[in-house]
């Protein structure tokens, strides 16, 4: 580790948050520009212009936008996004709620796809060209082609409807066993393997078939080195780089499919809650689980370029 | 075949010593767009042990394709078909892949082109010198490492100590290379590939590592195979010499003979091609005229400009150069001496940081988009790497078209008139213009290159080492036809190259560049090695002086002989401004050369020379 290093890592968290601040910027505005607001569904069809306008103040959404987003920013940075104007709860208590929920979903499927990509990618650029790599790569370009609805749509109509294998609903109670949890989240989480895998897997393929390639691995091959050696101990440590893009890429495409996938299984997580709250005109709620989500997008990219920088030799030692 | 493990091979029994070889009737074939065809046909050869036995031929050969065979590799899309390849007791086409590796790395070892492509670049150097002998277990990792640092000790690295703990990027190419040749070595193997090892280096760096490979592949009585193009190299190295030509042996003998007494058309013309000749100059340039090219006082660089106005890396500084019409000027200097930083800021590319450029006396705009399409056509480029330069979806035609309608507005008849009469100049047959690059040969892009830049009918070329590139023979004929072009059409040149034979045989005038100061410029008559030692030292710079002398001379016996010098010791402190070359100058006067900056003094018979030691040749030492 040396100062440029350092310097390089400071750079890009500090492009992060001035990323995150745009956003926070964009989403804001896009909100505002949705048709209707919270006043309007609330009322409902009792609305009328004196009740409207009378509810707005009562809300604070007639004050000026700059104002609004200035306060609103506050109440981010400090933890405190505000109520939902919807049910009055605290839009932190909200999310709080849901935010276990979704994490597990992520996080049970990132578990096993990450493994799961990386050692078909690897071994698929170990033996390119050979029946296995074709049938890896023909899988993926299939699987990466259906969307996920699909997916998790045909995946309910056979293992739920038709086989009665698996729940078609994914939520379990708070004190479920581990075989009920594990039926319980089969399907979603295959949904969103399904859509993840295939990228990652494609993209290490390319990353370690493109050391491969490098001279230094035919000297290593002329100096007598088994083919794992030459990808565990070489190859693979200057792929790292585009493989961690490639598994932040992913993962943060995780983040899309979730809305998707939570609404089709019904599953309570915050990206059900997003959904629920775009239905509703929820703004505060809507703004602060859009950030949410740019910033883990945020911060899986930025990890992936530190490890990038971190494993770039030529940079960490000067 | 897995039954007969190598380790039971008496080629591997005695560390130290070479292996015969015997190659019969070795038959390689590619794979192509209309099926297989034979690049390797039938070699036979051997190599008795502790022999030096040399593959040369120019690219396409087969000379590398034959020396990887030895260990039983063929690169990807080629195959061995036949024959067999011997080495002591071994038959190495017969082995299995895992009796391949057991022979890879231990009894034949394997030292390529290009190190810094060779070495794994996320690990340290001592991991992938010692790397072989771990992987076939033949001494523990400290062993391994002690052996590595007496090997670094006996290929003359520096700090052998703790080289091994840097990263291939923290060393320079010299180093490198014999890094590599440390990691070849450490399993004592019976046989040693050498595949143009020092082709990619400086001349001056390439005489220290072909000393070091020479002694330790002597020392050692280690059978070895050197591949490569380079005659002068190999008349240095090696016992006796394979000629290839398409793969298949033109000639087999003692290096001796085929030096001196060739018997082979075709080393005859290899031989021609190495010793170029001066081409005729053009007419006399008329020195009182304005130049047609002139460069002064110029800084450039790269990267961002401090408060002073200069760049971030400076690379170019106080350079004064004269093109006048007609003439052809060299600018030569090992890599990184700013060489093809000079044609960039001249081509408008780089903008200079000080000084100025002037086209015919006019001042030119420091940027491309500043200057006008005239001063554009009047400065064409044309780049070292014609695969790169050409876009390999464009045909010839509209390659050659492009200029023609930019500076001239031709269209119909006339660019294609325009366009049979550019090829017809560079001695190519009509027939290419609906080719793509792809399709041409090497030298023929080369001249689609040339021909690019004349389309624009400029009164400057910058040619930067335009046949580096190429092999030998094709690049003698791209350098005829240069020096034909000059003639008929009162070209000048602004020609850059590392090859101080290539700029001698075409320029009238030599430049030489060091860390971006011009040290020195000479007449042609007193570039050659010759000369400089006739005029005595004080009137070269030390670094042309050592820069001559280390180009490899086509006879037996001159790596022995040649006196090209460096301090063995950098100097220690100096004064700012002083010498650039100080460090490395086996003349430097202690006192002076540290402590002045060097002053520039015009030479007799035309020329200058940025050194001290030019003003005081009385203490010649």
């Amino acid at each position: 580790m040396n100062a440029l290093v350092l310097r390089l890592i400071a750079a890009r968290i500090g492009l992060a948050l001035v990323s995150l601040l745009l956003v926070s910027a964009v989403v804001f505005a896009i909100t505002a520009l949705l048709p209707g607001d919270a006043a309007e569904e609330k009322l409902g069809l009792e609305a009328t212009a004196e009740t409207l306008a009378a509810l707005r103040h009562e809300m604070g959404l007639d004050r000026p936008a700059l104002l609004r987003y200035g306060d609103w920013l506050a109440g981010m940075a400090g933890g405190d996004p505000g109520r939902s104007v919807v049910s009055g709860a605290l839009v932190g208590q909200l999310i709080a709620s849901r935010l276990p929920n979704s994490l597990l979903l992520a996080g049970l499927t990132a578990a096993i796809s990450v493994p799961l990509a990386l050692g078909l990618g690897i071994a698929a650029a170990m033996w390119r060209g050979s029946r296995f790599d074709r049938a890896v790569s023909m899988g993926a370009v299939a699987v990466v082609s259906v969307p996920e609805f699909l997916i998790a749509t045909l995946a309910v109509l056979l293992f739920a409807v038709q086989l009665r294998w698996l729940p078609a609903l994914a939520y379990t109670g708070p004190d479920a066993e581990l075989a009920e949890l594990a039926r319980a989240y089969a399907l979603p989480v295959f949904s969103l393997c399904c859509v993840i895998i295939s990228q990652m897997l494609r993209m290490t393929r390319a990353a370690v078939v493109d050391q491969l390639r490098a001279p230094y691995i035919e000297m290593l091959r002329l100096k007598g080195a088994s083919p794992l050696r030459m990808v565990l101990r070489h190859a693979l440590p200057n792929a790292l780089g585009p493989i961690a893009n490639a598994v932040a890429l992913s993962l943060s495409y995780l983040l899309g499919g979730v809305i998707i996938v939570e609404t089709i299984f019904n599953y309570p997580g915050v990206a059900k809650l997003m959904v629920d709250g775009v239905t509703q005109r929820d703004m505060p709620l809507v703004q602060t689980c859009a950030m949410l989500f740019c910033a883990a997008y945020l911060l899986l990219v930025t990890v992936a370029d530190v490890l990038g920088i971190v494993s770039n030799p030529k940079l960490r030692h000067r | 075949m897995s039954a007969a493990p190598p380790s039971s091979a008496p080629a591997q029994a005695a560390p130290g010593q070479g292996a015969a070889v015997a190659v019969r009737g070795l038959r390689i074939a590619a794979k192509g767009a209309s099926g297989e065809h034979t690049i390797v046909h039938g070699l036979d050869f051997d190599i008795a042990p502790g022999e030096v036995l040399a593959l040369i031929g120019e690219s396409g050969s087969g000379k590398t394709t034959t020396a990887l065979a030895l260990m039983g590799y063929a690169r990807q899309g080629c195959r061995i078909v036949g024959g067999s390849v011997r080495i002591g007791d071994i038959d190495v086409l017969g082995l299995d892949a895992a009796a391949q590796r057991r022979l890879r790395g231990r009894t034949v070892a394997y030292i390529a082109q290009s190190a810094a492509a060779s070495f794994n670049p996320s690990r340290t150097l001592m991991d992938q010198v010692v790397e072989p002998a771990l992987i076939h277990r033949l001494m523990s990792r400290d062993e391994a490492e002690r052996r590595a640092v007496a090997l670094f000790r006996e290929l003359a690295l520096p700090r052998p100590d703790s080289i091994g703990q840097r990263y291939p990027h923290q060393v320079s190419g010299g180093q490198l290379q014999r890094l590599m040749a440390a990691m070849a070595l450490i399993s004592d193997p019976a046989l040693v590939i050498l595949d143009e090892p020092t082709t990619a280096l400086d001349v001056t760096t390439q005489i220290e590592v072909l000393r070091a490979f020479r002694r330790v592949v002597r020392e050692r009585g280690t059978s070895a195979v050197y591949v490569t193009h380079d005659l002068a190299v190999v008349a240095q190295m090696a016992d006796r010499i394979l000629v290839l030509r398409h793969g298949a042996a033109r000639e087999l003998g003692d290096t001796r003979q085929i030096i001196e007494a060739p018997a082979d058309d075709y080393t005859r013309s290899l031989l021609a091609a190495a010793h170029p000749a001066p081409r005729a100059g053009g007419p006399a340039a008329d020195a009182t005229a304005t130049p047609l090219l002139s460069v002064r006082g110029l800084a450039a660089g790269y990267g961002p400009r401090g408060a002073d106005g200069m760049p971030a890396v400076p690379i170019l500084a106080d350079i004064d150069l004269t093109v006048r019409r007609g003439q052809a000027i060299g600018v030569i200097g090992e890599s990184g001496s700013g060489k093809t930083t000079l044609a960039r800021v001249v081509a408008g590319l780089v903008a200079p940081a000080r000084g100025e450029v002037l086209l015919d006396g006019a001042l030119l705009p420091p940027t491309l988009a500043r200057r006008s399409k005239d001063q554009l056509r009047r400065i064409q480029i044309v780049f070292q790497i014609a695969d790169t330069a050409l876009n390999p979806a464009h045909t010839v035609e509209r390659i050659l078209a492009r200029p023609l309608q930019l500076y001239h507005g031709l269209s119909g008849a006339a660019l294609q008139a325009r366009i049979a009469r550019l090829l017809d100049l560079v001695q190519l047959p009509s027939a290419v213009a609906g080719r793509l690059p792809g399709g041409l040969s090497g030298g023929q892009k080369q001249r689609i290159n040339l021909a690019r830049a004349l389309a624009a009918e400029p009164d400057l070329i910058l040619a930067d080492e335009v046949t580096s590139a190429l092999d030998t023979v094709v690049g003698a004929a791209v350098l005829d036809l240069m020096a034909e072009l000059r003639r008929e059409l009162g070209l000048s040149y602004l020609f850059i190259s590392h090859d101080l034979n290539t700029v001698r045989a075409v320029c009238d005038e030599v430049v030489v560049l060091y860390a971006g100061r011009k040290v020195e410029s000479v007449p042609r008559e007193r570039a050659g090695v010759a000369e400089g030692m006739a005029t005595g030292s004080a009137a070269r710079h030390p670094y042309f002086d050592l820069l001559a002398r280390s180009v490899p001379e086509l006879r037996l016996g001159w790596l022995d002989e040649t006196a090209a010098r460096e301090a063995q010791q950098p100097a220690g402190a100096r004064a700012a401004g002083c010498c650039v070359f100080l460090d490395r100058c086996p003349v430097r006067l202690a006192g002076v050369c540290d402590s002045l900056p060097p002053p520039r003094r015009s030479l007799p018979g035309g020329g200058e020379i940025l050194c001290h030691r030019a003003e005081v040749p009385a203490a010649r030492a």
